[in-house]
């Protein structure tokens, strides 16, 4: 999802395992949550950090393709609303930083591992937002996929994680219908509007389905992250459901799905659907998407250009710091 | 009271204060993404919002003064730039973050002695939206003059950053208290204070921070101006063609 | 390269009178911007009427090892829970 090539080993069998490790894996097993500083193997911290990580750089970097559009927002409420949905992924990437944090790694080595490429964000964002129904798109799409992955995460072992998960959901709730609501004005709306709407699903369903990541068969690595339970489901029923969910959202709205393989399928009582490409999805997580180098360009900007600004402030409060201790000394 | 209010001077006042919190609100809100840092992020977003939300409110009345049929929406998308009303101050581009914060605090520190004022309106509706409004402009202020002072006595960098944005902002300041015909009728019918009558506190609190800042107070200077009565700088045009481009360029659809 | 911000833990008392409760952590370079920022961060819906901010490094927790002795003992005094105790249905709500 927003944490799609994470890395794990595949899951290490019990004979294997140190004693330590197997009361770690049972405390998992019976719903335990491990809190920070606990003991937990080092692969599970690695891990957790890759993907909370990653997870949070998604966030921020999120705040890009939509933002680009709350200079251009049609109506004032429009504009208020997405202003308000772009801070709350701020806001998410924040939580999810400070869960990071409780690892032991801080969030300005995260962002220099994002920054420096070592570290991914969603390639769902790579994707440029090219007209106002996009940003319906990516509401009722992007973050209809994200939601269907953290509710699951909800329930993840890492109480840290977890806890920012619940907040994210709680907060997230207006997300996806507020891009569904601007998908219906659109696709209501005249025929510019209606072709604007089909045009954003036309670009953003594939990338939507890659943000699942590759396919269970491709990606052996999701076994220890589900047993430690920091993967929930797997990929594949995650897509399954999305798409299953999203078909009939489609048909409301009068639009339709770019895929000519589309059919339900009785004996799964799902859909089938076409398989993105997943060679483009490859190239876009090199680095090679559409909008790769503005968007880490737009952060790397960001902070570079902010240096000034946090060093200032910095050095304010370690000065006036000094001020209240030699004022103290006095005193006495 | 009401009855002796000339409409079209109020509605004129109205979109100057309304006009003031929709530019500034756009131009704060271009940072979303890409500010200094996380936190501040999400501090510049909940500014931004506020001040759209005080805009629709201001528009709105002015629509509703207005009684032909307008609403905020229209008032904000449909205008040309020869139409606002806005200071010439909150449409100068954000520059560094430093020019950004400079230009917050120094119209804050108007806005909030506005809004004071404003609540003892003679206009019912005027004071109702000035109350919940300088709530809001009160934590702007708090924020913008604190930011001020830290960064004025952080760093020589943020000093001389902060110093080179007090020089290239306040030119931009005596628009703020320029009296005209307008304010001139919204003062008698006790509508709102003359800007004139805001000064001396604005000037307060303005010393006081920079002092606090260790910026020097540039003292008197030339004052540019025209905002109040449709004469803009270059930038406006450019912010309300990237605004209005969806209304503009499909008249009538329903977003 | 530029030193970070410290953490700060933050605790928000809600509307209802209850305790301060732990919300999440941010950044901040002193106390008083980290009040601002919780404001900021963690009251966008109304959540708060009262922050509190405290150094993430002056919070000494509790060895999570020694998780039974601190904790387990505490089963043990049922007496402290109100349902322990059953009062007849006519002495009324109680």
């Amino acid at each position: 999802m927003y944490a799609q090539l994470v890395k794990s080993e595949g899951a290490k069998p019990r004979e294997e395992m140190t004693p330590e490790e197997i009361a770690f894996q049972e405390r998992i097993d019976r719903g335990e949550k491990i809190e920070p500083k606990e003991w937990m193997p080092e692969g599970y911290r690695k891990t957790l950090i890759r993907q909370i990580g990653q997870h949070a750089h998604s966030e921020i970097v999120g705040q890009l393709p939509e933002g680009n559009w709350i200079t251009r927002a049609p109506t004032l409420e429009r504009k208020a609303i997405l202003l308000a949905k772009v801070q709350d992924e701020a806001g998410h990437g924040l939580y999810l930083y400070s869960a990071a944090e409780t690892l032991g790694v801080s969030r300005d080595e995260l962002l220099e591992k994002l920054h420096s490429g070592n570290m991914k964000y969603s390639s769902i964002f790579n994707y440029p937002t090219l007209n106002w129904a996009d940003i319906g798109a990516v509401g009722w799409l992007v973050d209809g996929a994200a939601i269907m992955n953290q509710v699951p995460l909800q329930r993840t072992s890492y109480g840290p994680y977890s806890r920012a998960m619940i907040r994210i959901c709680k907060e997230e709730s207006f997300h996806q219908r507020q891009g569904y609501d601007i998908m219906m004005k659109m696709a209501a709306g005249t025929p510019e509007q209606k072709a604007m709407a089909q045009d954003a699903l036309n670009r953003f369903w594939y990338p939507a389905l890659m943000m699942f990541g590759p396919s269970d068969k491709d990606s052996v690595h999701s076994a220890q992250s589900m047993a430690w339970k920091i993967k929930i489901n797997t990929n594949d029923e995650l897509r399954q459901k999305f798409v299953d969910q999203t078909v009939p959202q489609a048909k409301y709205l009068g639009l339709s799905i770019p895929d000519e393989s589309l059919a339900w399928n009785e004996e799964k009582g799902g859909w089938d659907f076409s398989e993105p490409d997943w060679s483009e999805f490859f190239a876009v997580i090199a680095g090679n998407g559409p909008c790769n180098e503005e968007r880490l360009g737009a952060r790397v900007k960001a902070w570079e250009d902010g240096a000034w600004f946090r060093d200032g402030l910095m050095a304010h409060a370690e000065k006036a710091e000094a001020r209240r201790r030699a004022a103290r000394v006095a005193a006495e | 009271m009401a009855g002796a209010v000339d409409q079209a001077a109020f509605v004129e006042w109205l979109q100057r204060i309304g006009d003031n919190a929709l530019i500034l609100g756009h131009r704060v809100s271009e940072w979303c993404g890409h500010a200094p840092v996380l936190e501040e992020d999400i501090a510049l977003a909940n500014q931004a919002l506020d001040l759209i939300g005080q805009c629709q409110l201001w528009l709105g009345l002015a629509a509703e003064v207005e009684g032909r049929g307008r609403t905020a929406d229209q008032l904000a998308y449909l205008r040309d730039a020869v139409e606002f009303r806005n200071l010439l101050l909150v449409e100068r581009p954000n520059g560094d973050f430093g020019q950004t914060l400079m230009r917050q605090f120094l119209f804050d520190a108007f806005h909030i002695e506005l809004l004071r004022a404003l609540k003892s309106s003679a206009d019912p509706r005027v004071a109702e939206i000035a109350a919940k409004a300088e709530k809001e402009v009160a934590y702007h202020l708090e924020r913008s003059a604190d930011l001020v002072v830290r960064l004025g006595d952080g760093t020589a960098e943020s000093h001389a950053r902060m110093e080179k944005a007090l020089k290239s902002q306040w030119p931009y300041t005596g628009e703020m208290f320029l009296d005209d015909a307008v304010d001139a009728a919204m003062a008698q019918a006790g509508i709102a204070p003359l800007p004139s009558s805001l000064r001396p506190a604005w000037e307060r609190t303005v010393s006081e921070v920079l002092a606090e800042a260790t910026l020097a107070h540039p003292g008197e200077a030339f004052s540019h101006k025209g905002g109040k009565r449709g004469v803009h700088t270059e930038h406006l045009g450019f912010v309300l063609a990237e605004m209005q481009f969806l209304q503009r360029a499909y008249p009538g659809a329903v977003w | 390269m530029s030193s970070q911000w410290p953490l700060w833990e933050i605790f928000i008392r809600g509307q209802h009178g209850l305790n301060h409760r732990h919300v999440g952590s941010l950044h901040a370079p002193d106390a008083e911007m980290a009040i601002r920022n919780a404001r900021d961060v963690y009251t966008r819906r109304n959540e708060g009427v009262s922050i509190w901010v405290v150094p993430s490094n002056a919070i000494t927790a509790s060895s999570p090892s020694e998780k039974g002795p601190l904790f387990e003992p505490s089963n043990a005094k049922v007496y402290r829970h109100p349902t322990f105790f059953d009062i007849p249905e006519e002495v009324g709500h109680m």
